[in-house]
């Protein structure tokens, strides 16, 4: 017993002796890269000379900043962290019971999305219920739809495409302007915007049929940047960069939200309120979502879903087996269109106005941000990361605590971009093939296994 | 040509017929005014040194290359015939029923087993789903067609042994399995002629001696004529009743196995000749054609 005693502690005092070590050398390093950068500081005073201010106080803090952070590492961090993996290792491999939550997660957060409003609604008050269903519910079932959409395109058939935003410009254009020259219903134009973005996803996936790779996404990208051209200079019909204003909104089964007398709120008996017009809108957007999951799923099964994921997989395979390249690359971008269509004219009749504003490349590239950082191909994993994206970037506006810890003129929000950033290259080097790395399969005969990330392939163009 | 004469299974009724098939790369003539004929329900192999053009044949015939010139026919069964070099690639393997492997594997190796063939099901799965529509609205036809289709992945999962994996990523088979997996998925487009380019490439015998009991059984079975491309000796000589040789793009033998491992041609292309030695080598190749001739008459 004490011979084990004795070897614990001498090996505790030479892990001691190591990270003192290691922070004397840290320390070192740490003084030789700061001493010209923080410790001298050169300012020209008023006659134009050179002063130099020393400025070792400071060099002090970093480097003992430094000694201390690899003292603690050393001494505290590595072994803990090399104990616990002991741990796990030694530890016998349990066959995981999938929990009850892990195995209905999709049920259960439907429900949770279906009860989100009212519960909102019980908890804000009705004005108050408007930021939260608005900003946060509307807004991540726009992104969610959106990212499915392009899911199809991106995640299954493998082609990479940076100009999704322009079938969502298109979608919103196509209610925009056919509802205000011809006065068609949302109802009626909802189909045929997605038929129309449809269209545009043939138009586009012509002339790049036989690019691949950063080939066909610069041609993507530009395509994407043409569409939003044409609507800027396009005045006569689009009135340009004025956008177009009094998009007609979304009736329920003819009943209108508005303050009139036979409106939804006069007819309900409830207070005149645009919180209910939005609550409508959320569980339209959440129809809408519901419907691209499950044409998504669906497909999947269907020799057409397999057909774009061996696509991905291997193209010259796929023709030796008669696949038709062509027709189902095609069907891959009309696919992806016609539900960025979809959420497009969503999102016309949502803020009653577009511009060609709304649909710069920093939105196709979000929705693609959020496709990979989702795991390429999974819903699920796709659905958490646009609340994670969209939510996150929308919950820093909320965060006034901070003006505490930085003082009043700090404004998180400008933030945002930065801390956002952050956060993916940090989820990507966590998780490098997203949140869900690994592809449920489509058939199975004797039990449905997970296939790794490291086998599926992104696709060459 | 004397050779052509010479070919034993001329009276059989061909599957396959390729002639004067010549393909340039650019100064390159890879294939020069190459013919030859595969019957039905036989194993051809199609043999000759590296860069031969063995595979720019195959790429010609299953329509990845479009041919320079010639001609190359496929006669189904039920007497119809294609024009392959007219067909774009995907629709060989539609229509006229020919289907490929590649001499380094090309699977989808991010999807499991049974999907693999499954995907190769596409065409007759497409249709049974009304090119998506009925399948998306849950029609029970495509539900019968998906069944029947996972039917036939499991009976050629069965002949390539690969059941156990089923499940399994292709991706995570070993080398073998792959090879074996690539026939399978091959097959489950229902072809009339399989082309297998160097499907024994990598193997260790026990292996390829399973993969000869494969292609075999193939034939007796489906009735599937076979055109390989191979190295190995051991399969070649074993299994296939007709074998065609091929250097520098050109032919130099056609016949039986036998006749063609005893061809000086053949011995020479493969193993060489020295300088002096060459003339005696053509000297007994025109005895060997005389005498063929003079039998012939």
């Amino acid at each position: 017993m004490a011979n084990i005693a004795s070897t614990t502690a001498s090996a505790g005092t030479e892990v001691t002796a190591r990270a003192l070590r290691e922070a004397v050398f840290a320390g070192l390093i740490t003084l030789g890269l700061f001493v010209l950068f923080v410790g001298l500081k050169t300012d020209q005073n008023i006659r134009n000379e050179l002063v130099l201010t020393q400025r070792w106080g400071l060099l002090a803090i970093f480097v003992i900043v430094a000694m201390v952070g690899r003292f603690l590492i050393v001494a505290y961090a590595q072994p803990w962290l090399a104990q616990r993996k002991a741990v796990k290792a030694a530890a016998p491999e349990v066959a995981k019971e999938e929990s009850f939550f892990s195995r209905n997660f999709s049920k259960i957060a439907i429900v949770a999305l279906v009860l989100y409003p009212p519960v909102i609604l019980a908890l804000t008050g009705v004005q108050g219920s408007l930021k939260w269903v608005d900003n946060f519910g509307i807004q991540i079932l726009i992104y969610v739809m959106l990212a499915w959409g392009l899911n199809i395109v991106v995640g299954l058939a493998g082609l990479l495409d940076l100009g999704y935003v322009a079938f969502y410009a298109v979608g919103a254009y196509s209610y925009a302007l056919l509802s205000s020259y011809f006065g068609l219903s949302f109802w009626v134009l909802l189909p045929v915007a997605g038929l129309l973005s449809a269209c545009w996803g043939m138009v586009l996936g012509f002339p790049v049929l036989r690019l691949r790779g950063d080939y066909l996404a610069i041609v993507t990208l530009a395509f994407g940047e043409i569409i939003r051209l044409v609507l800027i200079n396009w005045t006569e019909v689009t009135k340009g960069t004025f956008g177009v204003s009094g998009i007609a909104k979304a009736t329920l089964f003819g009943i209108k939200f508005d303050a009139s007398k036979d409106g939804f709120a006069a007819l309900m008996g409830l207070p005149i309120s645009s919180a209910y017009y939005k609550i409508f809108l959320f569980y339209l957007a959440l129809g809408l979502c519901m419907l691209t999951a499950f044409v998504t799923i669906r497909m999947r099964r269907m020799p057409i879903g397999r057909a774009w994921e061996a696509l991905r997989e291997d193209e010259i395979a796929c023709r030796s087996l008669g696949i038709n390249t062509v027709t189902t690359k095609l069907t891959a971008f009309a696919m992806g269109a016609m539900f960025g269509g979809l959420a497009g004219s969503f999102f016309a009749v949502r803020q009653g106005f577009v511009s060609p504003e709304s649909f710069v490349f920093l939105e196709s590239a979000v929705i693609l941000a959020i496709v990979v950082l989702g795991g390429m191909g999974s819903l699920t994993g796709i659905a958490i990361a646009a609340i994670v994206m969209i939510g996150g970037t929308e919950i820093l506006r909320e965060l006034t605590f901070l003006k505490l810890v930085f003082g009043p003129n700090f404004t998180p929000e400008l933030y945002r971009m930065l801390i956002f950033g952050l956060a993916m290259v940090v989820v990507m080097v966590w998780k490098p093939r997203g949140f869900v790395g690994s592809r449920e399969p489509t058939a199975f005969l004797r039990e449905r296994k997970a296939v790794s990330g490291s086998f599926t392939k992104e696709g060459h163009g | 040509m004397a050779i052509e004469t010479m070919t034993t299974t001329m009276t059989k009724d061909p599957i396959l017929k390729v002639e004067h098939l010549s393909m340039r790369f650019g100064g390159l003539m890879a294939i020069n005014d190459f013919s030859f004929e595969a019957s039905r329900g036989d194993i051809t192999a199609l043999i000759g040194p590296n860069g031969a053009g063995k595979t720019t044949v195959f790429n010609c015939i299953t329509g990845f290359y479009k041919p320079t010139m010639g001609m190359i026919t496929m006669k189904q069964r039920s007497g119809k015939e294609y024009l392959l070099e007219r067909l774009p690639d995907f629709e060989i393997t539609k229509h006229a029923k020919v289907a490929r492997t590649f001499q380094n594997i090309r699977m989808f190796s991010g999807m499991t087993v049974l999907e693999n063939l499954l995907v190769a099901q596409h065409n007759k799965l497409m249709q049974a789903s009304g090119y998506t529509v009925l399948g998306l609205l849950g029609f029970p036809a495509y539900r019968q067609a998906a069944k029947d289709a996972k039917e036939l992945a499991r009976h050629w999962l069965e002949k390539a042994s690969l059941i156990d994996r089923a499940d399994d990523a292709a991706g995570d088979l070993p080398y073998g399995a792959q090879r074996r997996l690539e026939i399978a998925r091959a097959m489950c487009t229902e072809p009339e002629l399989l082309c297998l380019d160097e499907p024994a490439a990598g193997l260790n015998p026990r292996e390829s001696h399973a993969l000869n009991e494969l292609l075999q059984s193939i034939r007796a079975e489906t009735g599937t004529s076979i055109l390989l491309i191979e190295h190995d000796m051991s399969v070649v000589m074993e299994i296939s009743d007709h074998v065609v040789v091929l250097e520098y793009g050109q032919k130099i033998s056609d016949g039986n196995p036998d006749f063609v491992k005893n061809d000086p041609r053949v011995i020479a292309a493969y193993l060489g000749v020295e300088d002096k030695e060459v003339e005696e080598v053509i000297e007994q190749i025109e005895e060997i054609e005389g005498g063929q001739g003079g039998t012939k008459q």
